[in-house]
Formats: C-alpha cells, structure tokens, sequence
C-alpha cells in the first residue's frame, strides 16, 4: 500500500512524539509506530507494583523546551505540575545541606562559599543559557557561527573562561574555589549523573551544564509529559498506533520507502523518522549493508553503555532521612556527601564492577502527588550510580548485590526505611535496554561527552538528523543535543524533514 | 652595574633557545640560571664514575627540526640517533613488538589478533593527520580568540582555513582528540587488550589522568607529533645524553654573543609603574634590562619572582589554579651488563628499543588509582629504555645505562613529603616490575638513583614535579596555555615575557615555547623575524 505524502515515524518516546505534533502541524499526515502497549517510551508513569506509580526511568523534568510547551500548547493538552523548581537536599547527620540554586538554604556554609556558588551558579546559568541556544537549533555550519557568535556575546572574561573550563573535570574546579565537603559533594553530583564520568573526569563541567536547570515533577509524573505530547500530536492530526514494533525499514533503489513491522505488514512512507537510538536505527532497523562501511563503524562505537540503574520502592509511609526536615523530604535527595565518596563510587565502574557504595539522587514524588501511591503510602524513586551495562560476573548476579549495596547506603541516611518497604524493584542498565528497548540501556541514548556532542552527535555525517541514506531521518536522543526530556531533538528533525520534502515534493520520490 | 637587552631566567632548553634567537638577532642577552650547570630537565649528568645519566628527560623526538636547523644545532655537536621500536611484554612470557618496519610490525600483531593487524593501518592514518594538523601549529603563536585585534583575527582565519582543509570527518575527529579518553581511542580501533595496552601508555606519560580520563587522547598526540630524521612520531637520544640539547643550544648563543651565568639564582623580577626593568640575584645583585623572560612556570614566575603588588590580581588567581601536578618519577641505573628479557631471547633488537609491563587498560587505570589515594603505583607504569645500546658513549665499555620513566608518582603521599624510606620502597616496587621480565636485573645493578617529583621539582625546579610545567589538557593547551590572555608569551607587565613549556605548545624538549617567545620579543621590538615561523618539513 501505498500512500503519498505519508510519515512514518519509528518510536513514540518524547522526541518522536514532538517530532510528530510539529510534523502533523505543517500539515503532513503522520503515522507514530511504538512498539510498547503504550506511548511515551522513556518519559512513562508505570505502575510497578499495585496502586504504586512511578516515572521511569527518567523522573524528574528539567531542560524542557519553554517553546515546545508553548507552541504544542501542552498546558491545554494536560501537562501539569505538582512541584516546579525542586531544593537539593544533601542528609547529614549535623543537619542536611539544603541548596536552592544559588542560595544555601540550610547547612553549615561559610560565607566565603555562600559567595563562591552565588559566582559559580550564575557562571554555570550564563554558559547553559548558550548551550540551550543550540540546543534549539540544527547543528549546521551557519548554527556553528551562530554558536561561536553566542560565546562571543559572552563578552571577553566571559568567552575566554568558557573556553577554558569547557573540557574541565568538576572536582578541580571545585577544589580551587570551594571548602565545603557537602557542597562540593552536591555540585559534583550534578556534572556525572547519568554518564560514566567520575568528578575527576574530564568535562564533567561541560556535563554539569546539562543540569543546570530547574527540576520539576510533572503531575502525574513522567508519563503526563509524553501523554500531553500525544494529545497534542494527535490534535494536530498524527495518527499513533501503539504495539506496533517495526522489525525493519524498507530500502528500495537505494532510498528508504516505508518500513516492515513485525507483524510483516509493510507501510510505505515519503519520509522514516526514527526515534530509536542510532544502533538500533542503523545498524539493527536499516542494517549497516546499507551504509558506507566507515559510517556503520563510526556507529558501532558510538558509546552506548548505560552505567545508571533505576530503583522503585514501595513505602507504607513517609520514611525519615538524618537531618532533613519534614517539609524538605519532597524535594531531590541527593547522596554524594563530599567529591571523594562520589570518585570512589565511580572506580569500580571502571572495571566493570558497580559501587558497593553508589551515588543517588532520590525524589519522593508521592508527597507532591498523591495520587501516584494509595493513600498514606509513598513512593521512592532513586538513581542509582554507578551500574556498568556490561558488569563483570551479569546482572543476574548483579542486581541483588547492588540492591542490597544501595539499601546499605539509604538506611545509613534513612534509619528504618527498611522496614517501610513493600514492593521494590532495581532496573539495571540490561533491564532498561530491554524495557525501553534502548541499546546498552543508556536513557541518554549515548554518553553526553564532549566527543558525542552538537555536529558529532551520534556520528559526523548523521548529526544533522537526516541519514545518509535518503528518505531517513533520527529524532532521538541519540540525535544533537541528546538525552533528558528536553524535545529539542524532536523539533529539530521536525525542522529537517520539512525542508527536505520542500526541496523534493511530497510524493515526488514514490 | 650592567645593562642588558635581554635577561633570560632560567638555562633549559627553552630559555636557552630564546637566548640564542635573541642573541643572533643582535641582543645583548644573558641567561641566569639557578644551579651550577645549565640544561633544566635536558641534562646529563655523571652520578656514578663513569656512567652518563640522561637523569630527568631521556629520549628526543619532539625538538623541532626548524629550531635544529635555524640555530644550528649539528654544529654545535648535537647528534640525534634513532632507537629502534618497542615492546610490551605480557604476564605470560610472550611480549608485542612495535618494529619500526610496517610490515613486521603487521605481522607481530596479526599474531596478536588478526584484525587489529588491519585495524593499526587505519590506527596510524587517523592518528598522523591529527599530527599533521597539529604540528603546523607548533612554531605558531596562538591566537586570542577573545580578540579583535587585526592580528589575532588574521591568525584565527589561518587557523580556521588550515581546520576546513581537513574535510569534514577529519575536522570531527580533530575536536574529539581533545575530548576524548585514550582509552575510548583505542577501543574504536582495537579489540586485543594487549594491543590497546601497548599503545596506551603515551596517553598518560607525564600527566594526572588515567587511561579512561576524557582528554588523555591529546596526550598520545603530543608523544608523536615529533620526529627523527623526518620520520614522524620516531624518537631517538641525543648522543652523550640530553645534555647535548642544552649544550648544543649553549654552544649556538655563545657563538652569537650570548652569556650564561650559573649559579644565579633569582630573587625577584623588578618592575615598576607597570613594566619591568631587572632582576635581583638571591646574592643581592641587580642586573638591568627592559626586557625580562621567563622559563618557568607561571607559579614561580607570577607568584614567586613578581610581588604580588605589581600585578592584578586576576593573574595571581589564574596562576594559583595553573594545574601542575607532579605524576611521574624516574630511576636512573647503572648496569655491570646487559639484563636478559628471556620473552625476547638474546640479541632481539627490541631490546634497543623502549619496553613497558602493563598488558592490560585494567592495570593502567589500577595504577592511577594509586595516585589518586595518594601513593606511587604498585603495578607502575616503566618506559624502560637502555640508551647504551644505541649511544655507547654513555657508559664504560660492556656496562650499561637504564633509564627507567615510571608513571604514576605524586609529589606528596597521602599529603606528607617523601622519606628515604619511602624512596627505597618505590625503588624496590620498580626494580620488582623489572625483575619479574629479567631475572638477572637485579645482580646487575651497580647504582640506582631515585627521582619522585620532589627531586624533579628542588633540582630542576618544576613545581611539583610536573615534566611539563603544566597539565596537556585542552583548558592549558594552545590559547589556554599558561592561562587566557596570556598565551601571547606576554607576561601582565610590559617587558615582561613567558617562554617555558608552561606556554604554547607545551612541554617534552621542543624548544617550539621559546622560539615563538623570541619571535614575540622580536616583533615588539621591531626587529627582522629571525625565528622560524609554520612548518617547513611536509
């Protein structure tokens, strides 16, 4: 069958869901293909355990494109939020650190580093506004100088001290400007959740700009986020079909026509855009005897090992961390007491092992939400680093010692929660490839680095969203400017597509 | 009470080599040095009667051949032999050759593994056109990119144009050299551990990173961006030991008129209303000049030589968190033979050339893992060589010389300063990693002298032991390098210049630091542009 004008887009994550709206809004008729019982892929509510709702993996929003909210008018389509700009809360035992931006809340700070973060937070915001900028745009040549334009307007000091911590690790430049062993702990957090980087590594500066946003919960979690994205797609006209999962793309006189779901049920399309992580749209999808064979390498490489695992606790109530007061429990928990406890958990994963005593960042979103647990019980959602995809001895072994590892470390700071317990769960990196279907289980579709970055991303040649075959085009977050819920992957590949069916008419090429 | 037109701090061989450049121009130049004999970290030194020791840097490829040429280097009595290759030996009794020749080295691989045998042809085209790039940019003064100066604008397009010519691929991979690991480097190449483990070394030689540290992949770079003869990325000793670099260049500015004063330490530089005009020696005597020079590292220089007074304190903050960090040692050994490595058997030519222990990415990153909890490593890191084999004139005859670079060694343990016994200890942990691959090492020994960063940093006086006067990482590299607005070669005062390897383009003996700092004097002064300038030899 064939169908003029039509298309395809593989994934109903956030990426292919926004992809879509702005797709359906130009007027394009549009058919999302998910593969799961349901849209959203990794921004979803999902009920693991009876009554109890979390956000998995991803769960709290920050990054998120003000433009597309506002353009797909979400807000109209439901996206609501139980909290908005989230405290991090550091649990000691002389009382916990309490950040909110660039102001210390709580916790024993001297002055001079109350004003060193009030330097480093500002520093931080001036140079993530320049990054969001980019963000929004497709990495061309003419974005390129927009870009170094941007750095420019920096100003002199500005652009010349961007320039230079740039590719710096987070624990020297903390080191250098700060004494406090929680501060530093809770900044460093920051630069390695969610890539398998140490403080000592190398960009983790550049990563921590990634974070330097507000976090929010969605009300409703994760799941209202790419819920609102499908209504807003679906208004606009798209079409989503859900359990659809498409086993390949059909490649005919060298371009890609339409794709084969598993069910062998072929769909033609003028355009396949791909939500999938570029692994699994190259070489799984397309296949790499499709590709110039220096391309499919470059692909094969592009890092893809998660190293961040996922833990879901059902409590029968509230549990008590040490320090925290009661009214600050709702906010994001962080365990990362000083920059060392954080390197020494990152150690292991270097040889392939996880932390026997792991990072976390923790959200009780329960306690903003309650309709995510039964009354008077709550939820605890945490990330758990470090948790190497390819662990030495499995992950059928692995994971009961890294739950028990990372229960250790939460009864430390939350004497008795273990008692609270009623269901609980651990998704590790194999667990979140297989759930999500992303390769290696890396919800960023790929390490943030420096080298995976804007024109690099996954790799030269496919960074500005269109494949180097015709008819084929990425979305996700595999795509510039990568991971989070931030949707500017989605509009960007929206950009491109329409050019390009501009340039050659919509039905032209069937 | 004299004047000079130039005063140069500092005798290694960065300072000699703008001495020399300034001094064929036509300057009075004099160069004050510290110590009894000149030569920083390029010396040779007799420890032990009869032995030449190459005690600090050891092996020469990086000095560049405009800079050999241009100063006249050869006859002045510099001599750069070639060595021939390496090899990493395994835990199991068998090693992997790295031989000059391409076709054996293939085929010692392909004994390894089949397709790394393949993959080290694409290993070696990818990794030579970084090299390429980067070597035009050696004998070139980095521009501000912060400025909007004619010039700089001028040297951006330069720079710019060079990085398009590239083509787009290429210029990708350009941008990930500095960001990625060594580590990652390899594995998108090769799949044998061993393989990997042979080349990985030259990614944390000399620096506070591990193998798996985002920004080690530039460090390869700078090991083989050099030359023998033409042959980019070969090393090779200068005959009579490191020495004969210094010597040579010695040799040049005195043959224009220069002078070297030893045994000069300097107090302070001085300065006033905002430029400088002298310096006083510890012994209280002052030497008059406009323009002062600077080899060391912007610590020394900013926060010991200058008061801190005389500059704003911006540049005082930037030269405390100047990252210099001591990371490497070295033991010098003279031998009563040749030691046997059995996994070569006797005669093998490997054995001329460097020999390295670790076989697996594990047991690098292991070693830095050392360091960071603030110790040497257990299982080092050697870049074990015997300069006697290929320079005879370093030892009696049938004796030998083992120079042994050991990565990683803090300049601190665990925030206390090195103990003799602490320095035993580390003696015996290298001479066990040497033992366990020659087990007559150990009765050949006739003396071993031990340099942690401590030694490298109260006798050469490299601040915390660091070999390059700074971290190779993109934030010091290049337009970074010491620091932002100051990779000029110009210090914050007028008359005030920087030309050690804590300026562009970094440390190992290249000389390039001070050739472009004496072009930068030159063009201030508005004389001819003696230096050369860009890239002569592809």
């Amino acid at each position: 069958m064939t169908e003029a004008g039509r298309i395809v887009i593989v994934g109903g994550g956030h990426n292919g869901l926004v992809c879509a709206a702005y797709l359906a809004r130009a007027g394009r008729k549009v058919l999302v293909l998910e593969a799961a019982d349901r849209v959203g892929g990794a921004a979803v509510t999902r009920e693991f355990a009876p009554g109890f709702l979390v956000s998995a993996p991803a769960h709290l929003l920050y990054g998120f494109d003000a433009a597309i909210e506002r353009e797909l008018r979400l807000a109209k389509h439901g996206l609501g939020y139980a909290r908005r700009g989230l405290r991090t809360v550091a649990p000691g035992d002389a009382g916990a650190l309490i950040l909110d931006g660039a102001d210390v809340v709580a916790g024993e700070v001297s002055a001079a580093d109350r004003a060193a973060l009030v330097e480093y937070v500002q520093r931080q915001r001036r140079f993530a506004a320049v990054l969001a900028r980019q963000n929004g745009r497709v990495p061309t040549p003419w974005n390129l100088a927009r870009f170094a334009l941007d750095i420019r307007c920096l100003g002199r000091a500005g652009m010349r001290e961007l320039l230079r911590v740039g590719t710096m690790n987070l624990h020297d430049l903390l080191e250098d400007r700060f004494e406090s062993a929680a501060l530093k702990g809770a900044l460093a957090l920051d630069g390695v959740l969610g890539a398998k980087l140490g403080p000592r590594s190398g960009q983790t500066f550049f990563t921590s700009l990634q974070r330097a946003d507000a976090h929010s919960l969605p009300r409703g979690g994760m799941g209202a986020v790419t819920g609102a994205l499908a209504i807003a797609a679906r208004a606009a006209g798209a079409e989503i079909r859900v359990a659809s999962p498409v086993a390949s793309f059909v490649v005919s006189s060298g371009r890609v026509s339409g794709v084969a779901l598993e069910s062998g049920e072929e769909i033609a399309a003028d355009a396949v855009v791909s939500n999938l992580d570029p692994k699994s749209t190259y070489l799984r999808l397309l296949g790499a005897r499709h590709l110039d064979a220096e391309f499919a390498r470059r692909v094969q490489h592009f890092r893809t090992d998660g190293c961040v695992a996922k833990l879901h606790l059902a409590l029968d109530g509230l549990p008590e961390f040490r320090g925290v007061p009661a009214d600050a429990l709702g906010e994001r928990l962080i365990v990362a007491p000083d920059c060392g406890y954080v390197d020494a958990a990152f150690d292991p994963a270097k040889y392939r092992e996880f932390s026997p005593q792991p990072v976390l960042e923790i959200t009780l979103p329960s306690i903003h939400d309650p309709a995510l647990a039964p009354a008077g019980r709550h939820v605890l959602s945490a990330i758990v680093q470090y948790a190497p995809y390819d662990l030495a001895g499995g992950w059928d072994e692995g994971r009961k010692g890294l739950f028990d590892a990372t229960l250790a470390v939460l009864e430390r700071h939350a004497p008795g929660l273990r008692s609270r317990i009623i269901a609980a769960e651990l998704l590790a990196p194999p667990d979140l490839e297989r759930e999500f279907r992303i390769t290696g289980g890396h919800w960023h579709h790929g390490e943030l680095a420096l080298d995976q970055f804007m024109m690099l991303r996954p790799v030269p040649g496919a960074a500005q969203y269109a494949a180097p075959v015709d008819g084929l085009y990425s979305c996700g977050a595999g795509c510039h400017p990568g991971g989070g819920v931030m949707g500017n992957a989605g509009r960007n590949a929206a950009r491109v597509v329409l050019a390009a069916l501009r340039r050659a008419p919509a039905g032209g090429a069937a | 009470m004299t004047r000079y037109d130039v005063i140069v701090i500092g005798a290694g061989h960065n300072g000699l080599t703008t001495a020399a450049f300034l001094a064929k121009s036509g300057l009075k130049a004099l160069v004050l040095e510290r110590k009894p004999w000149i030569g920083g970290a390029a010396v040779s030194r007799e420890l032990h009667p009869g032995w030449i020791y190459s005690n600090c840097s050891y092996v020469c490829s990086l000095l560049r051949p405009e800079i050999y040429r241009g100063l006249d280097l050869a006859r002045h009595g510099l001599q750069v032999a070639p060595y021939g290759g390496g090899v990493t030996f395994t835990r199991d009794g068998d090693y992997i050759g790295g031989y000059p020749d391409k076709d054996v080295r293939r085929r010692e691989y392909a004994r390894h593994n089949e397709r790394d045998a393949d993959a080290y042809l694409r290993y070696s085209r990818d990794t030579m056109r970084q090299c390429r790039f980067i070597r035009s940019l050696l004998m070139r003064t980095p521009p501000d990119p912060a400025s909007l100066r004619l010039r700089d604008l001028r040297e951006l397009a330069h720079l710019g144009r060079e990085f398009v010519k590239l083509g787009p691929t290429t210029m990708g991979d350009t941008i990930r050299f500095y960001s990625m690991s060594i580590a990652d480097y390899l594995n998108e190449y090769f799949e044998s551990d061993l393989v990997k483990a042979h080349h990985a070394g030259s990614g944390i030689i000399g620096t506070a990173l591990g193998v798996h540290s985002p920004g080690t992949a530039y460090v390869l770079l700078h090991h083989y961006m050099g030359d023998v003869d033409g042959q980019v990325g070969s090393w090779g000793f200068a005959r009579g030991g490191m020495g004969a670099v210094s010597n040579a260049l010695a040799g040049a500015l005195r043959a224009a008129g220069g002078e070297i004063r030893a045994d000069a330490p300097v107090a302070r530089i001085l300065a006033r209303d905002g430029r400088v005009n002298g310096v006083v020696l510890q012994n209280g005597d002052e030497l008059y000049s406009d323009i002062v020079i600077s080899s060391l590292d912007p610590k020394r220089t900013f926060l010991k030589l200058l008061d801190a007074g005389d500059l704003d304190a911006d540049v005082v903050r930037k030269a405390r968190e100047f990252r210099i960090r001591g990371s490497s040692g070295k033991l010098n050994i003279a031998l009563d033979g040749l030691p046997s490595f059995p996994a070569l058997g006797a005669g093998h030519p490997l054995v001329a050339g460097d020999m390295h222990f670790l076989d697996t990415l594990e047991r690098f990153e292991r070693a830095y893992d050392d360091w960071k909890a603030g110790t040497w490593s257990k299982d080092p890191y050697l870049d074990l060589l015997i300069p006697s084999l290929t320079d005879p004139t370093m030892t009696p005859p049938g004796k030998h010389y083992m120079s042994v670079f050991v990565q990683y060694v803090p300049r601190e343990l665990a925030g206390r300063d090195w103990t003799d016994a602490d320095r035993t200890a580390f003696r015996e942990t290298v001479f066990d990693q040497i033992a366990r691959y020659s087990p007559d090492f150990r009765s050949l020994v006739l003396h071993a002298e031990v340099r942690t960063p401590q030694e490298l940093e109260n006798e050469v006086g490299l601040t915390e032991g660091n070999i390059f006067q700074g971290e190779l990482t993109f934030d010091q590299l290049f337009f970074n390098r010491p620091f932002p607005g100051y990779a000029q070669y110009r210090g914050p005062l007028r008359g005030m210049y920087l030309c050690g390897s804590a300026t562009h383009p970094g440390g190992g003996v290249m000389a390039a630091p001070g050739a472009n700092a004496a072009r930068e004097v030159l063009r201030d002064l508005r004389r001819p542009a003696i230096v050369p300038q860009g890239w002569s030899d592809d």
